[in-house]
């Protein structure tokens, strides 16, 4: 008690508890919308305990089970119990959809199940299921229940690599008509690395044209590089419905110029086209201010004494200029990449069928089909990707910067 | 026979026709380009071989109506040091920026070796320049960025290795090559900077003030190398300082600046000795200045007699002027005689000493005479002070030929 008190006197301990209290709200503020949702999620995307909390003696009675033939007489009296049950206390329809998702169909014989399980009194459990419902003589059916089963799993993970595990235990691809995220990754990665190049090649003379002008100027233009920042996304957006849409301004002003006919106008939104033009839009700041605080770093004189070295403009700017600027390029285009891999407005709004990105499917999993757990999965991968970019982003340019200084 | 000599050292004498011809004494005839001299061009162009950089009447203007250098001539010869000396806003680096070829003049012509440079751009110019701060490339070692004028001149490595090892015992960095800039002292920047600028045998080094930077013990050790450095290559440099004591360490002729236009070019002891202005004499050491009027003229040698604060001053005529005229004289600190014997001096006053700062090396004492009230007298600290104390009433002297008087300036005005 007495050395607490010393220590609350000390003044250096004081400061110190001062300081955590005001970092207190921030650490609160992160951890609650940040680090909690973050950690739920990757949990939910490996921890599914629905199934097992509710059928726990059919999945325990499932164990013992060979796998080739019918379980055995208590496994169906168990189930039959326990399916009962849950329909009782109205879970049933949780653990439905859920068995459903590994095998389509069996949401419908499940409650169909259930229900007609109220008018069963006696005999045999297993041929009273089977008589409802053919599907409880179908092995894989137990298979399903026995995967869903499981507390801790990886299927989410492996349906969001589009792979799946047999009975047997395997690991092997989903049949072809199955495989859509593996895609979805892909292509949100090639967009968002062409969006990426975009806004450096858009970005990167604007920046270089800011850092070299007189301060007033260098503001003004700023502005204009801000104002995206400061109007609503889907101002913006719709603006760009608006120039680009079939019946839009660029469209008819093309027609109007003769360069296409009326009848072969561009579609130009609402597809790929519409979801880079809108989202590069929308990212370049996040170009232009890294790159433009870099520059701003670099001397003039630089490329004078370049010149007077007897270097030619190019090569001034490739020796010279170029690998000053990278740290702004580097982190420019982390920033971009980043955000645009985890775009879901622009895309959803104006990205049509074939614009849509890995960020959208996230959206239909958690809003639509309600598999929070793919979504998470989905979450995850995604996650892991831009902690690899970062990492390769360190060693590249982290260190690559560190020896600058 | 020492003209031949001369004329032999110079020239490569391609027959004995040629010899004959100027053994018969004949030795200035124009001999049509026949006569090879060790640069090019002929004997008719002696002239250009000597004279490295011209300015001929160079202006510049940004907005085209305030002038900041305003008709600039200049003449440096092959191998010479020349200094641009002048206060901040004087003009003297948009000077250097126009021969290095990051500025175009306005109007007039620069010339180097003999050639109009107006559409050289700057790289195609081959002069070296040391930058203000330095601009050595952070991302490079010093090797690399020794050897990158050498790169982009498409030099092998084997021989860019040799000359950036070369160049780096002549600033006597040797083994400093493999460190990054960020790791040198301001000193060593410098240096490399300097080296970069002659690593590439450019015959002509132009300096912005290179020194700024650094503090006053290592900007004097570099003085003395970059004087060094010059003797040694034997270039052509142009330098740009405010520092009046680094130009006189240095150079063999300095041009005093002052808003665009040229005050005074000679050599350092020229500038000391024979101000040719009032902002010269300011400028370039102490000196005191008294506004007065011409009194009368004298026959011998340009004296005058000049009127002011109640004395009348017998002085070195410099600028031309009539009785009436108003002019400034200026007279240096250590050049006044304290307590001089009588009739010893043809200018003599009286003066009170208003207070007296011990320097160390010398006395400095500020005096009330002829009118003003901070007369600076400087005597060196070997014969002590005799004993003077604030408020005493003296005589002071000074010879006529210490006494010069310069144009007239209104007193306080700006640099």
């Amino acid at each position: 008690m007495a050395g607490s008190l010393t220590s609350l006197r000390d003044p250096r301990y004081r400061a110190r508890l001062r300081a955590l209290a005001l970092v207190a709200p921030l650490v609160i503020f992160i951890g609650v919308t940040f680090i909690a949702p973050l950690g739920t999620m990757l949990t939910r995307s490996v921890y599914d305990p629905v199934v097992a909390d509710v059928l726990p003696n059919t999945l325990r009675l499932l164990d013992s089970w060979d796998g080739v033939g019918l379980p055995s007489e208590a496994v169906y009296a168990a189930a039959s119990e326990e399916i009962s049950q849950a329909e009782a206390e109205r879970s049933l329809g949780l653990v439905a959809s859920r068995i459903n998702r590994v095998r389509g169909g069996l949401r419908g014989a499940i409650t169909h199940t259930s229900r007609e399980l109220r008018n069963v009194q006696q005999g045999s459990r297993r041929e009273s299921m089977i008589a409802i419902d053919s599907v409880w003589s179908d092995p894989a059916t137990w298979h399903a229940i026995q995967v869903t089963g499981e507390r801790f799993t990886s299927r989410h993970y492996l349906n969001a690599l589009d792979l799946q595990r047999l009975p047997d235990g395997s690991v092997v691809s989903q049949p072809d008509e199955r495989r859509i995220y593996v895609h979805l990754f892909w292509r949100t990665l090639m967009i968002s690395a062409l969006i990426t190049l975009l806004c450096l090649v858009l970005g990167y003379p604007i920046a270089h044209l800011i850092a070299r002008s007189p301060p007033q100027r260098a503001n003004l233009l700023l502005i204009l590089v801000l104002v995206p920042f400061w109007t609503s996304l889907l101002v913006r957006t719709t603006s760009w419905i608006v120039l680009l849409q079939t019946q839009g301004v660029l469209n008819d002003l093309l027609v109007a110029i003769g360069l296409i006919g009326d009848d072969g106008r561009l579609s130009m939104i609402y597809n790929m086209t519409g979801t880079i033009v809108a989202m590069t839009h929308v990212l370049l700041p996040f170009m232009v201010l890294p790159l433009y605080s870099v520059m701003r770093g670099i001397s003039e004189t630089h490329m004078n004494a370049a010149a007077s070295l007897g270097a030619t403009p190019l090569q001034a700017f490739l020796r010279v200029y170029w690998p000053q600027s990278l740290p702004g390029v580097g982190a420019g285009a982390l920033l971009v990449f980043i955000l645009a891999i985890g775009y879901y407005i622009t895309p959803a709004l104006v990205g049509g069928s074939d614009g849509q990105l890995i960020s959208n499917m996230i959206a239909y999993h958690m809003q639509t089909s309600l598999n929070w757990g793919l979504a998470a999965a989905l979450g995850g991968v995604l996650l892991a990707g831009v902690l690899v970019l970062y990492v390769v982003y360190e060693r590249l340019i982290g260190i690559e910067r560190i020896g600058l200084r | 026979m020492a003209i031949i000599v001369w004329i032999s050292r110079n020239y490569y004498l391609r027959s004995p026709v040629e010899a004959c011809l100027i053994l018969e004494g004949q030795i200035l005839i124009k001999t049509g380009g026949q006569a090879s001299p060790d640069s090019p061009g002929g004997a008719s162009e002696q002239h250009h071989k000597n004279t490295h950089v011209e300015f001929k009447g160079v202006s510049k203007s940004y907005d085209g109506h305030n002038r900041v250098v305003k008709d600039f001539d200049l003449k440096i010869q092959t191998g010479e040091f020349v200094t641009l000396l002048g206060p901040s806003g004087s003009g003297k680096t948009t000077v250097l920026m126009m021969l290095a070829g990051f500025q175009t003049p306005s109007e007039g012509e620069i010339l180097l070796e003999g050639r109009l440079i107006h559409d050289l751009p700057a790289r195609k110019r081959g002069i070296g320049m040391v930058f203000q701060n330095y601009a050595l490339f952070p991302h490079m070692t010093v090797g690399a960025n020794l050897a990158f004028p050498l790169e982009v001149r498409g030099i092998s490595s084997e021989e860019r290795k040799e000359r950036v090892e070369r160049v780096l015992r002549l600033v006597r960095l040797e083994g400093f090559a493999d460190r990054h800039p960020s790791q040198l002292s301001g000193g060593q920047q410098q240096r490399v900077a300097i080296a970069r600028a002659l690593v590439f045998d450019p015959t002509l080094v132009l300096m912005d003030e290179p020194l700024g930077a650094l503090d006053r013990n290592l900007r004097e050790e570099m003085q003395y190398e970059i004087r060094r450095i010059h003797r040694t290559l034997e270039v052509t440099m142009v330098y740009v300082t405010h520092d009046q004591q680094e130009a006189m360490v240095m150079s063999d002729r300095i041009a005093v600046l002052r808003a665009g236009i040229v005050e005074q070019i000679s050599v350092p002891e020229g500038l000391y000795e024979a101000p040719q202005s009032a902002f010269v004499a300011r400028f370039i050491g102490e000196s005191n200045q008294l506004l007065g009027q011409v009194h009368r003229l004298l026959e011998e040698d340009n004296v005058c007699e000049v009127k002011t604060g109640g004395e009348i001053i017998r002085a070195l005529k410099v600028e031309s002027c009539g009785v009436g005229d108003h002019v400034t004289l200026s007279i240096r600190p250590e050049r006044v005689k304290i307590n001089p014997g009588p009739n010893q001096y043809v200018n003599e006053v009286n003066a009170t000493v208003r207070d007296l700062t011990f320097l160390g090396d010398q006395l400095r004492i500020r005096l009330a005479t002829c009118g003003i009230e901070d007369f600076i007298v400087t005597i060196p600290n070997i014969v002590g002070h005799g004993g003077l104390v604030e408020g005493d009433s003296i005589r002071i002297g000074w010879t006529t030929v210490d006494c010069r008087a310069l144009n007239y300036e209104h007193p306080n005005p700006e640099n």
